[in-house]
């Protein structure tokens, strides 16, 4: 009985989250001695990129209910490929956390949430996840059937080429079996780097002084390719959109790389950053205490660090 | 309309986070509880469909007496009544089974959570429980209107919003932008005075099995002490990202 992994897809196409997913359940089924195969609903993507991460099969459905997403018939579908199956992984990203309980029930397996890296074995399946917001490292270990979700960005996307096949299979899923009825649906401006999947963030906060002096702040993140991010006091008095926020009441992100301008580093902001690779912190005030949770710092007027910063980055990449 | 809505007793975010000894539990020495954060917003919005629709809201936590002060804050931001399940709040599913059972025996119409508690970060209960029961989930729930017996509900997706509908009973984990920052509920003296005499039941837990045995806790490995660069040498910032921790 294979691995089996859940590769969430958007518009037909596979979310970084569900390769991340993929190569995750490579690492558990070499411990396992065993094979992945991999669930794609209402795919066009080619299937190369999933053996490209260690799928040996993807098993593909389509499926008009499952157009719209709704977690019980997702979670029903997903038991209907997977029944006695011992370890079921999908992605920790809004739509599969809410499949994940789901589908754990009716599967009668356990649930191990936003786990953070490979487990260290499968029988028991023990694995560290994530705790106390970043501040503590729980590790549990679970017996029997399993349905495991992997934290965004926590594991990466690794090279496990092997060579696989696809085959179609069909799910007795309609409307009926549809809970939650999606009405509209409002995707932020696209081309725009989504928050979770982006590997480098620029982040700003109270220190920028005004909604209008973010011009630099996008500059720098274009530059490096980043989405951008906010503190909370700056999302709450509207500079910057909700969706920026992060902390421990915004998102939680961890990328490769974190930029934070101008935030003083309050412990419910780094409840949201903490997983994050490496923490860059610009700020004027040499007390600020992100100073302590940070790996590089300039103390310094940001007007004038940002600029230089942009500047010389655009060296390096030959853009200058 | 009734109301369940589950408060995670959780310490403050401040609070220094050290485990036992052994590594096998949280230290609570000298830590302060709180409402977890993400369950304040669903309390609020529980408390406005009490005001403007007549709604219920009886408030639910699952652990032993410790946690009956935060419970108290809870009523007096508003809630009617609470029920306590005397038990060690063990894990997600022992946890979600008691939520499960209460809100079936009460037939309550909407269990309003929060997505996730800032302690053990499982966000695994709300849906545990919706599954549990065979109930409607909306998880990341930043927007709540019920009318009669459909709630309809925006929930927060990757990149983006959905408007959806829900008929009740329905289980919805909230969030922040469930209620606007400003518009959440404080406690007040008239409402900690009413707090107190406000009704919390206790109840015998169901016997369930926990599903996970915590092996045990530690704390991530320090950052170190940072490196500083000068504000007038950010090619040496660029250099040190480029070639020492290679993030760019």
């Amino acid at each position: 009985m294979a691995i089996f992994v859940f590769a969430e897809s958007h518009n037909g196409q596979y979310k970084k989250a569900a390769l991340e997913a993929v190569s995750y359940a490579k690492s558990v089924a070499d411990l396992a001695g065993d094979t992945v195969t991999a669930l794609a609903f209402n795919v066009t993507d080619s299937s190369d990129v999933l053996y490209q991460q260690g799928a040996t099969k993807v098993v593909k459905v389509d499926n008009a209910t499952l157009n719209n997403f709704d977690a019980s018939a997702y979670a029903k579908a997903i038991s209907e490929l997977v029944s006695g199956a011992d370890t079921v992984i999908l992605p920790s990203t809004n739509d599969s956390s809410s499949v994940a309980p789901l589908l754990a029930l009716k599967l009668n397996a356990s649930l191990v949430t936003n786990v953070e890296k490979a487990p260290s074995s499968v029988s028991p399946f023990t694995v560290e996840r994530k705790a106390f917001s970043g501040k503590g490292i729980e590790t549990v270990a679970v017996e029997g059937a399993k349905v495991v979700t992997v934290l965004q960005n926590a594991y990466g996307v690794k090279n496990n080429a092997v060579s696989g096949s696809e085959e179609s299979a069909s799910v007795s899923v309609s409307d009926a079996d549809v809970k939650v009825k999606v009405e509209s649906v409002e995707q932020a401006s696209s081309g725009k780097l989504d928050l979770k999947e982006a590997e480098i963030v620029v982040s700003a906060g109270r220190g920028l002084k005004g909604p209008e002096n973010w011009g630099m702040i996008e500059e720098l993140a274009d530059v490096l390719g980043a989405a951008t991010a906010s503190s909370k006091p700056v999302a709450d008095i509207g500079w910057r959109p909700h969706a920026e926020h992060v902390g421990q009441t915004g998102k939680a992100i961890a990328p490769n790389l974190y930029i934070a301008v101008g935030i003083s580093g309050a412990i419910q902001h780094l409840a949201g950053v903490n997983g994050s690779k490496t923490i860059v912190v610009i700020n004027n005030d040499p007390e600020a205490p992100f100073f302590k949770a940070a790996d590089y710092g300039i103390v310094g007027d940001a007007f004038e660090v940002v600029p230089k910063l942009t500047a010389e980055i655009k060296k390096l990449k030959g853009l200058a | 309309m009734k109301i369940l809505v589950c408060i995670s007793s959780v310490p403050d975010t401040t609070a220094k986070i050290n485990f036992t000894a052994d590594g096998k539990e949280f230290d609570k020495n000298g830590v302060q509880f709180v409402i977890n954060p993400h369950d304040e917003f669903s309390l609020t919005r529980a408390v406005e469909l009490q005001e403007k629709q007549g709604a219920t809201v009886t408030i639910l936590t699952v652990g032993d007496a410790n946690v009956e002060p935060v419970m108290r804050k809870a009523l007096a931001i508003g809630a009617n009544d609470g029920i306590r399940v005397d038990a060690d709040a063990r894990d997600d599913f022992f946890v979600a089974s008691q939520i499960a059972k209460v809100a079936k025996d009460g037939g309550y119409d909407i269990v309003l959570t929060g997505k996730e508690s800032i302690d053990y970060n499982g966000g695994a209960v709300p849906g545990l429980v919706a599954g549990l029961l065979d109930y409607g989930f909306v998880n990341g729930c930043i927007g709540l209107d019920v009318d009669g017996s459909v709630a309809k509900v925006v929930r927060e997706i990757d990149g983006g919003k959905e408007k959806a509908s829900v008929n009740l009973p329905a289980v919805i984990a909230g969030q922040k932008g469930l209620v606007d920052e400003t518009a959440l509920r404080i406690p007040n003296m008239r409402g900690i005075m009413q707090a107190r005499t406000k009704q919390i039941t206790v109840v015998a837990a169901e016997q369930t099995e926990t599903k996970i045995a915590v092996v045990g806790y530690e704390k991530p490995a320090s950052r170190g002490n940072v490196t500083l660069v000068d504000k007038d040498n950010v090619a040496e910032l660029v250099r040190l990202l480029h070639e020492e921790a290679k993030a760019i």
